[in-house]
C-alpha cells in the first residue's frame, strides 16, 4: 500500500515501494486486507499539518510517448470534503483528470468535470475503465518500475505530491471524447 | 516437523502449527472411514487451509525454510540485453511487491484478476540470481565461485530446454491456483527485463494427505529425502543459510535445481531386491538394509554371510553419504509427470531442488561421488541444471536483492 499525506508549505515524497511494503506489513499483520487505512503514517513530518488526502497503490501504465494514465486510491482522512482540481506530473507536465462514460453508446474516456471529489472519510478509486489521472503527453518514458512524481492541487490551492510506479498493463485503452472546456 | 529440537521460527510455527491440525483432522476422517463409520467421515470436515499465509518478510526468503507445499513452479529467465544494475533494481522492487501482496492474500498492484489472489494457501515466492545476472549487474566479483553451471558429469544428458538461467522464481503454494495467478502476475512484471527461459513445474502429495515432517515418495516409490536435515534444526541453519564469504548474501542460500528423469520402463523391469540393492533401502520402510525403521542409521561396515556388505558400496545411500552436518545438502524436491506419449511411455521423474550455503563444498562432492558410482544412475538420467544464488530476505520497506543491486 502506497499511503502518503499532503503537506501544505512544505513538499514531500515518500512514496514509492519502500513505504508499500510498510504499509502492506501493518494492513497484513491486522488481518485486513486491503481495506484503506484509517490514516496515513504520519511519522515522516509529525510537525507539519496533516492535510485530509492521502493516497495508496498508486501506478501508471507504462508509455514511451502519448498519452497514459495513473490509477490507485484517494483517501480523505479529514472531516470535510476535498475536490482534486488540477494534475501534473514530471512525465507529463500535461494532464487532466479524467473519468469514463457512455457517449453514444460506446465507452469512452472524458474530462471529468468539476474535477474529483472526495467525500470527508472517504476513498476514491481510480482505476481502468473508471475515473484516473490521464497524462496527455509523455515527455518522459515511463517505464517499468519507474517513479514518476505527481502534484495534485485542491480547490482551495494547495497542492500534494506522490510518486506512482510504472507497471506494464494491457487495459485502459477506452477512446478518448476530448472535452470542450479545453 | 518430526525430530525438530531447534528453535520455531515464527513463519514455520504459522504455517506448520495450522498444517498438524489439518493433518489430525484428515487422521480422523481416514480412521473413521476404516472403520466403516460412514456419518463420522462425512461429519469431519476437512480443515480449509486456503486462506493461510506464510510471511514474506524476515531474514531468510520464504519457501526454503517452509514446510514444502504441494504445488511448485520453478520458472527460469534471461535477462534482456542491455539491463544494467539500475534496471534490475527496478525489476526486483517490482517482483518483491508483488510477491509481498500475493503471499500475503492480496492483489498484486494492477492485479487484473484480483479474485484469485484471496486464497494464497501458504504461497511462497523465493527468488534466484543465476551467474548472468552477476554479469549483467557488473557485480562480478560478488558471485560465490560455485553459483555456476556444474562441472560436466558423465552421466548427464542435458537439454538446453531445462537448462542455465539469470534469473530463477520459485513459486509454491497448496493450491495449484495460487501458484498460477502469482506466476502470471510475475511473469508479466518481469517481461520489460527477461524472458521465460524454462519452466519446471512439479507436484508433492496433496495437504493433509501427510503430515509434515513424513518423507514423502518419488515417483519410483521411493521415499526421498529421509536424510534431509529437519526444518528448524541447527543441522538445517548449518546446512543452508550462507554465514561466509560475501557479505549481501549472508542469510541466503544457493540453489541448484536438477530435472531428473526417471526411466521407468527400465526400472519396471527391476525387481524389489534389486531396486533395494540399488538404494541401500527397503522399499517399503525407507529402512536402511541394515535397519528396521526409516530413521535407523545405515550400517556400512555390516556384512552377510558370504562376507560382502548388506549396503553396497555403490548403492545411492553409500554413495550420497555425508559425515557432518555442514556437508549436508537440504532436498526440497518436486515429481514431474508430463504424461506419456503416443508410445505409452513415461515421461516422469525429479525437479531436484536442493538447497546448500555452498554448492562447490556440500552439493558437488555428493554429486561427483554418485556420477562416479551409483547404481540408481542406471534408472535417473539428469536431463536439465541450474545454479542460482538466493539472496537474503527482507524487511517491510525493502526488496529482494538489495543487498546485492541496491
Amino acid at each position: 500500500m502506497i499511503v502518503t499525506t499532503a503537506v501544505p508549505g512544505r513538499r514531500r515524497r515518500l512514496l514509492g515501494l519502500g513505504s508499500v511494503m510498510a504499509a502492506a506489513l501493518l494492513l497484513g499483520a491486522c488481518g485486513d486486507d486491503g481495506e484503506p487505512a484509517g490514516a496515513a503514517t504520519p511519522s515522516a513530518s509529525p510537525t507539519a499539518v496533516a492535510q485530509p488526502l492521502a493516497v495508496k497503490d498508486m501506478w501508471v501504465k507504462t508509455a514511451a510517448s502519448g498519452m497514459t494514465a495513473a490509477f490507485g486510491t484517494l483517501l480523505n482522512t479529514g472531516g470535510a470534503d476535498v475536490t482534486v482540481v488540477k494534475a501534473t506530473s514530471t512525465a507529463s507536465p500535461v494532464m487532466e483528470l479524467h473519468e469514463v462514460a457512455t457517449v453514444d453508446g460506446e465507452m469512452a474516456m472524458r474530462p471529468k468535470e468539476g474535477g474529483i471529489t472526495i467525500p470527508a472519510g472517504g476513498t476514491h478509486e481510480l482505476k481502468p475503465g473508471g475515473d484516473h489521472l490521464m497524462m496527455m503527453d509523455i515527455k518522459t518514458p515511463v517505464t517499468a518500475g519507474t517513479e514518476v512524481t505527481f502534484t495534485l492541487t485542491f480547490a482551495d490551492g494547495k497542492t500534494m505530491e506522490f510518486t506512482a510506479v510504472g507497471k506494464d498493463f494491457a487495459g485502459g485503452n477506452e477512446s478518448y471524447q476530448p472535452g470542450t472546456h479545453g | 516437523m518430526t525430530g525438530a529440537t531447534g528453535p520455531v521460527s515464527r513463519r514455520r510455527l504459522l504455517t506448520g502449527g495450522a498444517l498438524t491440525v489439518g493433518g489430525v483432522v484428515a487422521g480422523a476422517a481416514a480412521t473413521a472411514g476404516l472403520s466403516g463409520d460412514s456419518s463420522k467421515a462425512a461429519s469431519a470436515a476437512p480443515a480449509m487451509f486456503g486462506g493461510n499465509v506464510v510471511p514474506f518478510h524476515g531474514g531468510h526468503q520464504a519457501g526454503i525454510d517452509t514446510p514444502a507445499q504441494a504445488h511448485g513452479t520453478f520458472l527460469a529467465f534471461d535477462l534482456a540485453a542491455g539491463v544494467d544494475r539500475a534496471a534490475l533494481g527496478r525489476m526486483m522492487r517490482l517482483l518483491t511487491d508483488d510477491a509481498a501482496r500475493l503471499t500475503q492474500g492480496r492483489p498484486a498492484l494492477a492485479d487484473t484478476e484480483p479474485e484469485l489472489a484471496a486464497l494464497p494457501a501458504h504461497l511462497t515466492v523465493t527468488f534466484g540470481f543465476g551467474p548472468g545476472l552477476f554479469a549483467a549487474a557488473g557485480q562480478e566479483a560478488m558471485r560465490p565461485e560455485s553459483v555456476a553451471p556444474l562441472p560436466a558429469f558423465a552421466i548427464d544428458r542435458l537439454q538446453p530446454r531445462w537448462t542455465g538461467g539469470d534469473l530463477l522464481i520459485q513459486i509454491c503454494a497448496d493450491d495449484p491456483m495460487a501458484v498460477t495467478h502469482a506466476q502470471r502476475m510475475l511473469v508479466k512484471d518481469a517481461l520489460a527485463f527477461a524472458k521465460p527461459r524454462w519452466v519446471q513445474r512439479g507436484f508433492r502429495n496433496s495437504r493433509g494427505v501427510q503430515d509434515d515432517g513424513v518423507t514423502q515418495r518419488n515417483v519410483m516409490g521411493q521415499l526421498d529425502g529421509t536424510r534431509n536435515p529437519a526444518l528448524g534444526t541447527a543441522a538445517f541453519d548449518a546446512a543452508v543459510w550462507v554465514d561466509s564469504g560475501p557479505s549481501w548474501l549472508h542469510g541466503g542460500s544457493t540453489l541448484v535445481v536438477r530435472r531428473i528423469r526417471a526411466e521407468m520402463e527400465t526400472w519396471d523391469a527391476v525387481d524389489t531386491t534389486g531396486k533395494e540393492f540399488s538404494v541401500g533401502r527397503r522399499l517399503a520402510s525407507g529402512a536402511p538394509l541394515t535397519g528396521a525403521r526409516e530413521h535407523d542409521l545405515p550400517d556400512y561396515k555390516a556384512t552377510n554371510a558370504l562376507g560382502l556388505t548388506v549396503i553396497s558400496d555403490t548403492s545411492h545411500i553409500a554413495r550420497a553419504h555425508v559425515d557432518g552436518d555442514r556437508q549436508r545438502i537440504f532436498r526440497r524436491a518436486y515429481n514431474y509427470d508430463e504424461g506419456p506419449g503416443p508410445d505409452g511411455r513415461s515421461d516422469s521423474g525429479l525437479v531436484f531442488a536442493s538447497y546448500q550455503r555452498d554448492v562447490g563444498a556440500q552439493f558437488l562432492p555428493i554429486q561427483r561421488k554418485l556420477a562416479e558410482a551409483d547404481l540408481l544412475n542406471d534408472w535417473t538420467t539428469p536431463i536439465g541444471s541450474a545454479v542460482f544464488a538466493i539472496p537474503p530476505g527482507c524487511q517491510p520497506g525493502g526488496w529482494i536483492g538489495e543487498t546485492l543491486l541496491g
